[in-house]
C-alpha cells in the first residue's frame, strides 16, 4: 500500500477537506457575512458533487477494512447529488434571522453525516461499519435539535439520539455474537466461514433489527413520525432521503454478501416486515394532517417497497433497489422542497393549508404534483418504473403473493397522495397561500429535483447501466 | 482465569445486563436513567467482545479494539445526549419523558 492507494477514498477525503474548509471560513470570517457563507457552502459542495462523478479506480484498503466497487461509487454519487439539492433548498431557511451565527454549523454537521454514510457503505469490516454508522447518526441528532429554543426540535433530537443509541446497541450485541461464532469481523472472512448455527442466526436477527431502526421498518418505526415532525423541515428531508437510502443500501449489501448463507432465515423476516411496513405505513399516512408526519408515514411505506427488491436476492433486485432509491431521493426532495418553501414563507405545514395553491402558485404546485405522482407510481413519471422493476424482481424470484400485496398497497397509497393533489387543484379556499417568489437557490433545487424525476424515468439506459454494476447472491 | 468461571458464565452475565438495559430503556421515566440503560447495553457488548477474545481467540486483538471503540463512541453519544437534555431542561424545567411529548397526532 502506498500513498496513491489513498485516492480510493477520494469521496471521503474530499468531504473531510470540505468540513475543514467550512470550519476555517467560519473562524476567519467569523460568520459575519451571511451571504458569503451561504454562497461559499453551496458552491463548494457543487464542486464536490461534480468531482465525485469523475472516473475513479476501485479496490480495497487497510487490509480489507475499506472497499469500493462501481455500485458503491454510484451510490455515493447519488447521495452527494441528493445532499446538494438539500443544500440548495435550505438556503432560504438559513437566511432567516433566527439562524444567524450558526449557518456554517448546519453545513458542517450535514457533511459530517455524509462522511459517516460514505464510510458505512464502503466498509469491509464491522468495526468500520459501526464507526460510519455512528458518525452518520450522532451529528444527525444534533441537526434535529438545531432550533435550540424550540421545544419540538429538542424533543426530536433526544428521541432520535436515544433510539439510535438503543438500535446500535442491539446491533453491536449481534456483532459480538458474530465475532464469537466466526473469529473475524472482516466481510471477506465472514463470507467464507459463515455457516448456519444458533449464534449466527441470533447475530443476523440483532443486526437486522439495528438497521431496521434506521430505515424505519415497522416494528421499529415509532420514532419516525415524532422526529420528522419536530426536526426542522430541511433536516427532515435530509433524514428521510439520504440517511434512509444509505442504510437501505448497506442492509442490502450485508444480506447479499455476509449473510448470503442464511438466505432461508432472512427471506421470511423480510417478507413479514415488508408486508407489515407497507400496510401500516399506508394506513397511518391516510389520517395525517401535518405534511411532515404525512411524509414520515409515506417514507415508511416506501421502505417496505424497497424490501421487495432485496428479498429477491438477484442482480435484478440489487440494481432495482439502487434505481428505486435514486428516484425516491429526487421525488421526496421535490415534495419536501415545495413544503419547505411554503413553510419558510408562511409558517404553514398542514395539508389543509395547501387548498387552492394552484391558483396562486402554479409552478410550486406543478413540482409538488410531479413529486407526489412519482412517489405514488403513476406511469409516465420515474416512480412508476421504479415500482415496476421492483415488482418484476420480486415476481422473477417467485414471490407472487408479496407482489400482489404490494400492488394493493400501491393503490392505497395512490389515494392519499392524490388527496394532496386534490387539495391543491380542486378544493375551494377563501384565503389560499398568497403568491410569493422563491429565491434563486430554491428554484434551482426544485428544478434539479424535477429534472431528476423526469430524466431517470425517461432515459431507459440508466437502469441497464446500474444493472451492469450490480451483483446478486452468488 | 479464575477456576470454575468459564465463557458460559460470563456470557450469562452479559446477556442479563443486555436485557436489563433494554428493560430499563423502556420503563424508566428520567432521561438520564434512560441514558444509563443504554450504557448497560453497550457495556454488556464490551464484556462479550473481551470474553470471546480471551477464551476463544487469545491470539487475536480485534475484540479488544472493538470494545475500545465502543467505549469512545458511547462517550461521544452521551455528550450529545446530555447537551440536548440540558437544552430540554431549559425549555420545560423537567427531564421526565412523559412531559417530553408535545407531539401527538
Amino acid at each position: 500500500m502506498n500513498l496513491n492507494s489513498f485516492l480510493l477514498m477520494r469521496h471521503e477525503l474530499i468531504l473531510i477537506a470540505v468540513v475543514l474548509l467550512y470550519l476555517a471560513s467560519e473562524i476567519i470570517g467569523g460568520g459575519k457575512n451571511k451571504r458569503f457563507s451561504l454562497n461559499f457552502a453551496v458552491v463548494l459542495f457543487l464542486a464536490v458533487t461534480i468531482i465525485g462523478f469523475l472516473p475513479i479506480s476501485t479496490g480495497t484498503m487497510f487490509g480489507g477494512m475499506y472497499q469500493t466497487s462501481p455500485a458503491i461509487i454510484l451510490m455515493k454519487n447519488i447521495l452527494n447529488a441528493g445532499a446538494f439539492i438539500v443544500f440548495l433548498q435550505v438556503v432560504s431557511w438559513l437566511k432567516k434571522e433566527e439562524n444567524d451565527n450558526r449557518i456554517m454549523e448546519f453545513f458542517i454537521l450535514i457533511v459530517s453525516t455524509l462522511i459517516g454514510m460514505n464510510y458505512m457503505i464502503s466498509a469491509g469490516d464491522f468495526l468500520m461499519f459501526y464507526l460510519g454508522l455512528e458518525l452518520a447518526t450522532i451529528p444527525m441528532a444534533a441537526l434535529a435539535a438545531y432550533q435550540v429554543y424550540n421545544l419540538k426540535s429538542a424533543e426530536a433530537g433526544i428521541k432520535l439520539l436515544l433510539l439510535a443509541a438503543l438500535s446500535s446497541g442491539i446491533m453491536l450485541f449481534g456483532i459480538s455474537m458474530l465475532y464469537g461464532a466466526s473469529e473475524s469481523l472482516y466481510f471477506t472472512d465472514l463470507i467464507r466461514t459463515m455457516e448456519m448455527n444458533s449464534m449466527t442466526v441470533l447475530a443476523l436477527v440483532f443486526i437486522f433489527s439495528g438497521l431496521a431502526f434506521k430505515i424505519s421498518i415497522v416494528p421499529f418505526h415509532f420514532w419516525t413520525a415524532d422526529v420528522y415532525e419536530g426536526a426542522p423541515m430541511s433536516v427532515t428531508s435530509y433524514m428521510s432521503v439520504i440517511s434512509k437510502a444509505s442504510a437501505a443500501f448497506v442492509l442490502m449489501s450485508l444480506l447479499f454478501t455476509v449473510f448470503a448463507q442464511l438466505k432461508e432465515i432472512w427471506t421470511p423476516i423480510l417478507y413479514i416486515t415488508s408486508v407489515l411496513t407497507m400496510t401500516l405505513g399506508n394506513l397511518f399516512a391516510i389520517r395525517q394532517r401535518n405534511i411532515k408526519r404525512f411524509m414520515a408515514f409515506s417514507s415508511i411505506a416506501q421502505a417496505g417497497f424497497i424490501f421487495l427488491g432485496i428479498i429477491s436476492g438477484t442482480q435484478m433486485g440489487m440494481s432495482t433497489v439502487i434505481y428505486f432509491l435514486a428516484i425516491y431521493i429526487f421525488s421526496n426532495l421535490a415534495v419536501f422542497g415545495v413544503a419547505g418553501a411554503i413553510y419558510n414563507q408562511t409558517g404553514k405545514e398542514l395539508i389543509d393549508d395547501y387548498a387552492g395553491l394552484y391558483k396562486t402558485n402554479p409552478a410550486l404546485t406543478l413540482v409538488m404534483t410531479f413529486g407526489l405522482f412519482s412517489l405514488a407510481g403513476i406511469p409516465p413519471i420515474a416512480g412508476f418504473f421504479g415500482k415496476f422493476f421492483l415488482f418484476t424482481a420480486a415476481m422473477e424470484s417467485g414471490f407472487l403473493w408479496l407482489t400482489v400485496i404490494a400492488v394493493l398497497n400501491t393503490i392505497i397509497s395512490l389515494y392519499y397522495y392524490l388527496l394532496i393533489v386534490k387539495a391543491m387543484y380542486i378544493t375551494p379556499n377563501e384565503s389560499p397561500i398568497a403568491f410569493f417568489r422563491s429565491d434563486f437557490y430554491m428554484k434551482m433545487g426544485l428544478i434539479l429535483a424535477t429534472i431528476g424525476i423526469l430524466v431517470i424515468g425517461f432515459i431507459g439506459g440508466i437502469h441497464h447501466y446500474i444493472y451492469n454494476l450490480s451483483f446478486g447472491i452468488l | 482465569m479464575i477456576d470454575g468461571i468459564g465463557l458460559q458464565e460470563i456470557l450469562i452475565v452479559s446477556t442479563i445486563m443486555f436485557f436489563l438495559g433494554i428493560y430499563g430503556f423502556f420503563t424508566r421515566k428520567n432521561l438520564i436513567t434512560i441514558l444509563m440503560s443504554i450504557e448497560l447495553i453497550l457495556n454488556s457488548v464490551n464484556i462479550n467482545f473481551v470474553a470471546f477474545n480471551k477464551y476463544l481467540y487469545p491470539n487475536l486483538m480485534q475484540g479488544h479494539f472493538f470494545s475500545l471503540f465502543v467505549i469512545a463512541i458511547a462517550a461521544a453519544e452521551a455528550a450529545v445526549a446530555i447537551a440536548i437534555i440540558i437544552d430540554l431542561f431549559r425549555n420545560i424545567k423537567t427531564i421526565d419523558v412523559e412531559k417530553v411529548s408535545s407531539m401527538k397526532n
